[in-house]
């Protein structure tokens, strides 16, 4: 146990290492020397209190939550393949945003957010219905009606952005990009690790669920309650992350799975790995991407979308007998 | 729902008719000024909705059957992804104004002949492992995702005005076909079509299912790996000439499921195509004429094979 402890200190310690990386990478020069040398009035500690501190702090939250996030999904349907995204849940929650943009564009972002959780509640819960209502022959069976659902939803989405004219706004939703977080705009994210810090808490729930309605009930724990309360967190989660910086597609997907496959499936254990993994690719993946064009940048949701799927494809292919 | 008293030769016989029917409305409605343009201009946009209703229609009926699955489509194996990827390659490394000024039987050729060309070898590398279909159909879509993020990743970097010009390519657009791409794409697809002519009596085998066809002697990578050929041709040779359109395979297969009183696919292939006929056709007729041009096609079919597809999840259709 204690081995752990100081396995994962190292691993804070590597996400620390990122985070100073990431506040110190940009066009306008924010160097210790120039932060020393001029009065903190002046543009280096103005540049690293309003742009770079709200960012990396974003980044770091954001993965955390949606790594999170996507465990809590996995346990709850039982399916490694399971995550927001798979869910039609991003899906939901950015119809939710295009529909508040369209009729209530004044207002505040935190409505915007509970507008979208709102959707994202209601997308998972048909994605819930649809798989009790759909005989699965394979466990690859429940990302493939999930997705089939998002593309659906997407398409509504798409249909309603093409005839308004706001198919590019809608990219910003769709596609996860950091560079727009600035004091102000991100703290909504505080909201997500409460939600991560719950979902903590809960984890014996969450596993104890996992393994079905039946055996929840038999151990004195209220099944729905519990469902209900994980997807709460997860729509909850999904709808910060969408509104303030968009999605990062197979985050929630890849780290848990990345992280069971060293680490087993006591949530409780892994949960703080899940967490600080997914906090330092996030923040890995963004400092890639504010590289590799500088002084432009690349959305860490394309960055991501790479790097993300290819490691699905080598999750999916590399089992191959094990599967189907 | 289907009606066993009907030969199926006479639906489709009734199918054809209302095809038939449907290309008359279309090329007659409304006319003024000279004839022989109006038909013209009309007998080619017709000539392209045949082919396309054609080639998806084909496509998505092929890929269930190897499937075993009724609410599969090609374009869960990123083809979509694939052709938009194509598409902004050529915006981005031309420019928009050259995309638009590009000679359309090479930009044709491209797209197609890369789409072919890449989604074949897709196929081939993830067949040859002997993998289970719904790994293949899931590792198609994250290939989907991993497409669609490089052409998102090009999409940003280009400027407002190249994004439109990509924007009106990648939704299908009827009124934009060359008439001598529609020449290319025909013989192209006649030949992905004689091809399938001698496997349909064992794609009517291949629908039992992998382990079923081959104990009855079916050689079933083989036929399965010949089948993916033709899927990769049509899907590929449609969506280069009106973009992505591919929901609406899923309606028009499960359509010419619910109508045709048989399973063989000598009679499910044609009532398919025609049904595609009979919705493209008389859908853009509809779009034309009722709604007054504005909005795409391409959008309300994905609109309306979005709620088809809902609806038979939740009718328990999805085997």
């Amino acid at each position: 146990m204690s081995a752990n402890a100081l396995k994962l200190a190292f691993a804070a310690l590597a996400v620390l290492a990122l985070a100073g990386i990431s506040l110190f990478i940009g066009v306008s020069d924010v160097s210790l020397g120039a932060l020393l040398s001029s009065s903190p009035e002046d543009k280096p500690m103005q540049v690293l209190l309003i742009s770079r501190v709200p960012r990396t702090l974003a980044l770091i939250l954001a993965g955390m939550a949606m790594s999170v996030a996507g465990l809590i999904m996995q346990m709850l349907v039982r399916n490694r393949f399971v995550e927001p995204g798979t869910a039609g849940t991003v899906e939901s929650a950015g119809l939710g945003i295009l529909l508040v943009t369209l009729l209530a564009p004044g207002m505040p972002l935190f409505g915007k957010m509970l507008v979208a959780a709102a959707f994202a509640l209601a997308g998972t819960a048909l994605f819930m219905r649809l798989l009790a209502a759909v005989p699965l022959r394979s466990v690859l069976m429940v990302p493939l009606v999930g997705i089939m659902l998002g593309g659906v939803i997407g398409a509504v989405t798409t249909f309603i952005a093409y005839r308004f004219d706001l198919l590019q706004t809608l990219g910003a939703w769709t596609l996860g990009d950091f560079s727009g977080i600035l004091r102000g705009r991100y703290e909504l994210l505080w909201l997500a690790a409460v939600l991560t810090l719950i979902a903590y808490v809960a984890a014996d729930r969450f596993t104890v669920a996992g393994l079905g309605q039946d055996f929840t009930t038999n151990l004195g724990l209220n099944y729905r309650r519990v469902l209900a309360l994980g997807l709460s967190i997860v729509a909850m989660v999904t709808a910060v992350v969408v509104v303030t910086a968009g999605s990062i597609p197979f985050l929630g997907l890849i780290v848990p799975n990345l992280v069971s496959s060293v680490m087993g499936d006591n949530m409780r254990r892994s949960i703080p790995w899940i967490a600080i993994v997914g906090a330092g690719a996030v923040l890995a993946c963004d400092i890639v991407g504010r590289i590799i064009r500088f002084p432009y940048e690349i959305p860490i949701g394309t960055v991501f979308g790479v790097v993300g799927s290819a490691i699905f494809l080598w999750l999916l292919l590399r089992r191959r007998n094990q599967l189907g | 729902m289907a009606r066993p008293s009907l030969h199926p030769a006479l639906v489709l016989a009734i199918l054809a008719i209302l095809a038939l029917g449907c290309i008359a409305l279309f090329m007659t409605i409304n006319v003024r000024g000279a004839w022989d343009f109006v038909l013209g201009f009309r007998g080619r946009k017709v000539w392209g909705m045949v082919l396309v209703g054609h080639a998806i229609a084909v496509s998505t009926v092929l890929f269930q059957t190897i499937t075993s699955n009724r609410i599969l489509t090609p374009a869960l194996m990123g083809f979509d992804s694939l052709y938009q990827l194509i598409q902004t390659t050529l915006v981005f490394f031309l420019g928009g104004l050259a995309f638009a000024t590009i000679d359309p039987q090479v930009r044709f050729l491209v797209d197609a002949g890369a789409m072919v060309l890449l989604s074949t070898l897709l196929f081939r590398w993830l067949f040859s492992g002997g993998r289970s279909l719904y790994l293949l159909v899931l590792a198609g879509i994250v290939f989907g995702v991993l497409f669609r993020s490089l052409a998102n990743l090009m999409q940003r970097l280009i400027n407002p005005n190249d994004f439109v010009i990509l924007q009106d390519a990648m939704f299908a657009s009827f009124n934009a076909i060359e008439p001598t791409l529609l020449v290319v794409a025909s013989v192209v697809i006649a030949a992905a079509s004689a091809l399938l002519l001698p496997l349909l009596s064992r794609l009517d085998v291949l629908a039992l299912g992998r382990e079923p066809a081959i104990s009855l002697g079916v050689d079933h990578k083989r036929t399965v790996g010949m089948v993916l050929v033709v899927i990769a041709v049509m899907v590929s040779v449609s969506t280069a000439l009106v973009g992505p359109v591919l929901f609406f395979g899923l309606l028009v297969a499960n359509l010419a499921y619910l109508i045709m009183p048989t399973y063989r696919h000598a009679y499910i292939l044609p009532a398919a195509v025609l049904l595609g006929i009979i919705a493209l056709v008389g859908g853009q007729t509809v779009l034309e004429h009722v709604f007054g041009f504005n909005t795409a096609l391409a959008i309300i079919i994905e609109f309306a094979g979005g709620l088809v597809f809902l609806f038979l999840l939740l009718r328990g259709a999805a085997r």
